[in-house]
């Protein structure tokens, strides 16, 4: 047990990899990976930077414990940390992540002044009234007509897309790029079965729901099928 | 045990009061006790179109603060027989002066006697409206076939359906004109209806007989001989459970007199 190492270094093609065991306390593992790195430093002084990436295996580290452990393999002069890879997070950003992936489906009108936010995609089974908002995280789907304004990848996803059974939208938001409704509307115009995107000028592009499989085929969360 | 309808639109003179007071005349004409209230605190009105002004002593804000006793501040109108009161607004106070649980208070002790008790609401969103919805177990959108008045009702629409134990809103397209609407220079009946999606209790034409009558004090809905008048004794008997098909807006039955005078331009 005395010879077990808590800390062990590997070199791989991509630079070296810190294996940091996630049984010992972290007082333990802090003490062993700086003697450990302190007695590599000395051999390989006056040498190019080297990244390192660090496995902790089942270890939760606190983002303070993680700046910290980060801050102690940049003291060593040639050893930056790239990423810390861990293989468990806390119950929080499980939440998160789920509720970022998830399709929210709502079915409502939704009216002037009213606002729906959701983290994730969203598909909305209703009208989005003039003055009423939706935002999404990631992408927004509507059945119904879209006449207020609409955001999708509000967190700066700039591959979200907007769609909707009839499109006659204030304003569209994708991303941070902005699209507002021509000041003079033919009110007889169809606007069905639409998608909004942001093409290769970085504008919003309003096209026939029909190429967003070919624009974004990672719309596609259904795997296999033939 | 009563039930109580907010009349409320958001918009400003989009004809809150005026609905108001013919709603609650055409309810008294078929025979139910109507009280009505005016929440409007710091502008009265619907005294006025009542023709009940003179007869004020005391208001709303007397009752909630325990000044007086309900019924002393109850305005009975002679018109009918015991079937039609109201409860008038207090115009030195402003709307800050009442409670929302205070007005829940007060309709719920004005639905023991009453079958329908009307509440004109104010315009605007703030507390005056909080106040005006607050015991109300139904809700009458005003709306005129204007872009801003119908988005305004969207917005009243939306806030009333967060309010818990209320059904949901009834529409009443009010201010139509005819030709207007059918030159599409206005709003047409079916986009508002498909708009708001709510459902449709009435419409009322446009009619100078309805501002004529409301100057002289006396609710459109008494002169049987009105367009509005009928279409206002209709959205009554509509809440009273009654099926009775729109008005048709074109005036079909007018006399070949009128349609020679129309031809001519002379009104």
């Amino acid at each position: 047990m005395k010879n077990r190492q808590n800390v062990t270094i590997k070199g791989t093609k991509e630079g070296l990899v810190l294996h940091l065991d996630d049984s010992c306390s972290y007082e333990e593992l802090k003490k062993e990976l700086d003697q450990k790195l302190s007695a590599n430093s000395r051999t390989q002084e006056e040498r190019h930077l080297i990244t390192v990436k660090v496995e902790i295996g089942n270890r939760y580290l606190t983002e303070g414990q993680r700046e910290e452990l980060k801050s102690l393999i940049r003291q060593k002069k040639n050893l930056v940390v790239d990423d810390i890879e861990s293989n468990v997070i806390t119950l929080e950003e499980a939440v998160r992540l789920k509720a970022e992936t998830e399709v929210m489906t709502v079915s409502r009108i939704i009216r002037s002044g009213q606002v729906l936010e959701v983290p994730g995609d969203l598909l909305l089974i209703g009208d989005v009234n003039p003055g009423g908002r939706v935002i999404a995280g990631g992408n927004i789907f509507i059945m119904g007509v879209l006449k207020g304004i609409a955001h999708a990848g509000c967190f700066g996803n700039e591959l979200a897309v907007i769609a909707a059974s009839s499109m006659k939208p204030s304003q569209l938001r994708i991303s941070d790029c902005l699209n507002r409704a021509p000041d003079t509307i033919k009110s007889n115009e169809k606007r069905e079965m639409e998608c909004a995107y942001i093409d290769e000028s970085r504008q919003i592009n309003i096209d026939r729901l029909q190429v967003l499989f070919k624009l974004r085929p990672n719309l596609n969360r259904f795997e296999g099928g033939h | 045990m009563g039930e109580a309808i907010v009349v409320t639109s958001g918009k400003g003179g989009v004809g809150k009061t005026t609905t108001s007071a013919n709603i609650g005349t055409s309810l008294a004409l078929q025979g139910k006790k109507v009280c009505l209230v005016d929440t409007d605190i710091g502008l009265r009105n619907l005294d006025v179109v009542m023709g009940l002004e003179n007869r004020i002593i005391y208001d709303l804000v007397d009752v909630v603060e325990k000044r007086c006793k309900i019924h002393q501040a109850l305005v009975k109108d002679k018109r009918f027989d015991g079937l039609l009161y109201l409860l008038p607004a207090a115009q030195t106070v402003d709307k800050s002066a009442v409670k929302p649980e205070q007005m829940k208070e007060l309709i719920t002790e004005l639905k023991q006697d009453y079958d329908y008790i009307i509440i004109d609401c104010p315009a605007g969103i703030e507390q005056g409206f909080q106040n005006a919805v607050a015991g109300a177990d139904k809700a009458i959108v005003v709306t005129t076939p204007e872009v801003s008045a119908v988005r305004d009702a969207d917005r009243i629409i939306g806030l009333l359906e967060k309010q818990r134990n209320m059904e949901a809103p009834k529409l009443v397209v009010n201010r139509i004109r005819n030709h207007m609407m059918k030159s599409g220079d206005m709003l047409d009946i079916d986009e508002i209806t498909l708009h708001l999606s709510i459902e449709l209790i009435g419409i009322v034409a446009d009619d100078e007989e309805v501002i004529r009558a409301s100057n002289h004090g006396e609710p459109i809905a008494l002169n049987p001989n009105s367009k509005a008048s009928i279409a206002y004794r209709n959205i009554a008997r509509r809440i009273l459970g009654e099926s009775i098909p729109l008005q048709p807006l074109e005036d079909a039955n007018k006399g070949v007199l009128t349609k020679i005078k129309k031809f001519f331009g002379v009104r």
